[in-house]
């Protein structure tokens, strides 16, 4: 500890050259924490989803709905013991950027096939029984300070209208990732407000099977029965449907690793030549401290512990702002992340990260002050 | 060769050559010297006569070509670098021309660095920090950064460090070269008292033969050959 002073009076010595290095890698760890929450949140999305649930949709594109008639023949699939379904509805409250996700289900069923929406009892009763009503999740209802009773206006774009919904349940999630953030309503209220051509129509099917182990032959046999209809299905597991519908904008983990390990790579450079030029211009008081007995050790200590302690501030700086600001902020990229916060364990990968950084930053400029020669370093001055 | 015959510093046919290209340049031919302990010796010479190798090599900040350098009982070519600069923090104080304060310590964290190396408290290098400010008589500049300090008072800021750790034998290589006539008077003075009072044993590079005369003795140095 006694040398962290003398660690800490070198880095003040230029006070704008230190600032704007802990605020790049704050920035490259900002990005870091944000690319990798990005990734986390599509894998939580995953983890929620049931093994024991699959989805069934029109074979051709997700844009396309599936007869209402589909319900019953779906229910009689050997192996189906629950199902409910619902449309993604796309609304927009008040500002396009308020967007969060909104589903018109079957409320009399949706229950079943989603247990881990824990709503109370009351509310729950309240909700089945009103057909303009809604059902929040807690992250909307702290986000938009709505209460029970509040009517919630939504404009519809893919069922165009103002529509207006009003709170009568706030349901919590039974494990941390599941998500609290969309808008449940009564697909029989969307259903009736539809034009003829446009009605009995549902956008996806979720269907409660008996074992994981079933997965692959209920599929087939579901997807088999509409194979030679004009409105085929596909059928798949949730978690499968969860990871396609992530993969239609494209390789996004490999995507988002290789922009976050460019981002930190070209500013450990920046810092391994800032720290050069640093060291560089203490060529001489280098030289003096090994005259006064200053060991090559130590020095290489001294000088890879300014890059290191710069480094850290840095990523405490970045890790701890994205944290903040994306607990602040509640973003849920309109329903696309739901959950999107920094975990634990991102905060401390982007701190070794910042160590990491630190070390090999710190290496180059360390390992040429411990080993000035110091009769040349004198030499040169004099 | 050994401290306890009285002689602190003994070379031995010691020789340098630099390498500048392919080119051998001499710098010391054959170098016999001896200091007693706790003489105050002067070592003339014209500018590239070897001097500051010469003071460098008994400090061991530097490494002879031929020959013995054998300082405070302990032949400095036997040492490895870690070892050397141990024997450096406990043996030997330096004062140089320019000061080499660091600019972002003050006086007292500049004077306490040799300190730094040692086990001692926090409240005992204080103590001794204090004590060598005071030496100096700049008790009162100890946080004041060397940008705030004189010349003269630089200067005696290294050397209060250069004694802070009580070391065996003070080097000073032009202690005086940048200071003006009352303050390099100032700095030999305290040198002397060094001497004198504390019997420390200094070996100082001068070109300035009143500088010179404050020592017990003077040697001369050319061609990198000790004149007789």
């Amino acid at each position: 500890m006694k040398y962290l002073r003398l660690v800490v009076a070198n880095l003040m010595r230029s006070k704008r050259r230190t600032f704007l290095t802990v605020f790049s890698i704050a920035v490259a760890l900002f990005l870091f924490c944000t690319l990798r929450t990005v990734i986390t949140s599509f894998e939580a999305s995953l983890r929620a989803s049931e093994a024991t649930r699959l989805v069934v949709r029109h074979g051709a594109s997700l844009v396309f709905p599936l007869p209402l008639s589909y319900k019953e023949r779906l229910a009689q699939v050997p192996g189906v013991t629950g199902i409910t379904y619902g449309n993604w509805f796309g609304g927009v409250y008040q500002d396009p950027k308020n967007q969060f996700a909104q589903f018109a289900m079957d409320v009399p069923t949706m229950f079943d096939l989603f247990p881990e929406t824990v709503v109370s009892a009351d509310q729950r009763r309240a909700f089945e029984a009103e057909r303009n009503s809604c059902l929040i999740g807690r992250g909307l209802a702290k986000k938009f300070g709505w209460k029970i009773g509040d009517t919630v206006p939504i404009i519809g774009t893919i069922y165009p209208g103002d529509w207006r919904f009003t709170v009568r349940g706030i349901y919590e999630g039974k494990t941390k990732d599941v998500d609290e953030n969309t808008l449940f309503f009564h697909w029989d209220y969307l259903n009736e407000s539809l034009p003829e051509g446009r009605k009995n129509y549902v956008g996806i099917y979720w269907l409660r099977i008996a074992s994981p182990s079933m997965a692959a032959a209920v599929s087939d046999r579901v997807d088999a029965m509409f194979q030679n209809s004009s409105q085929p299905t596909k059928t798949e597991t949730e978690k499968a449907f969860q990871a396609g519908f992530i993969s239609m904008i494209g390789n996004v983990q490999l995507l988002l690793t290789i922009i976050g390990s460019a981002i930190v790579f070209a500013i450990m450079l920046v810092t391994v030549n800032t720290m050069m030029m640093a060291a560089r211009e203490r060529t001489t008081e280098i030289a003096v401290l090994k005259t006064l007995g200053f060991s090559n050790g130590l020095i290489l200590r001294l000088v890879g512990g300014e890059a290191l302690l710069v480094s850290l501030l840095g990523g405490i700086l970045g890790c701890g702002l994205a944290a903040l600001i994306f607990h602040e902020v509640d973003f849920t990229g309109g329903g696309f992340f739901p959950n999107f916060r920094v975990l634990p364990e991102t905060i401390l990968a982007g701190l070794l990260l910042a160590m990491a950084m630190g070390i090999l930053s710190g290496l180059a400029p360390a390992l040429t002050a411990s080993r000035l020669k110091i009769a040349n370093a004198l030499r040169k001055v004099a | 060769m050994d401290s306890k015959n009285g002689n602190l510093v003994e070379l031995r046919d010691v020789h340098k050559i630099y390498y500048r290209d392919k080119n051998e340049v001499p710098v010391l031919q054959g170098i016999d010297l001896t200091i007693r302990e706790g003489e105050f010796v002067a070592l003339m010479g014209p500018s590239g006569s070897g001097k500051s190798t010469l003071l460098n090599l008994i400090g061991g900040i530097d490494t002879p070509t031929k020959g013995e350098v054998r300082v405070a009982g302990e032949s400095l070519g036997r040492l490895n670098p870690s070892k050397l600069a141990a024997w450096r923090a406990r043996h030997i104080g330096f004062i140089f021309q320019l000061y080499n304060l660091i600019p972002v310590l003050t006086a007292y964290q500049n004077v306490e660095l040799p300190l730094l190396l040692t086990r001692l408290s926090t409240a005992e290098r204080k103590k001794r920090v204090l004590f060598a400010l005071d030496l100096v008589g700049l008790e009162g500049r100890a946080k004041h950064f060397p940008r705030q300090l004189s010349g003269g008072e630089e200067q005696r800021v290294a050397i209060a460090r250069a004694i802070v750790a009580d070391p065996t034998l003070l080097v000073a290589d032009e202690p005086t070269g940048d200071l003006d006539a009352r303050n390099a008077a100032d700095i030999l003075l305290l040198l002397q008292r060094l001497n004198q009072e504390l019997h420390k044993t200094i070996l100082m590079v001068t070109h300035d033969p009143h500088a010179a005369e404050k020592a017990q003795k003077t040697l001369h140095l050319d061609k990198g050959v000790l004149q007789p």
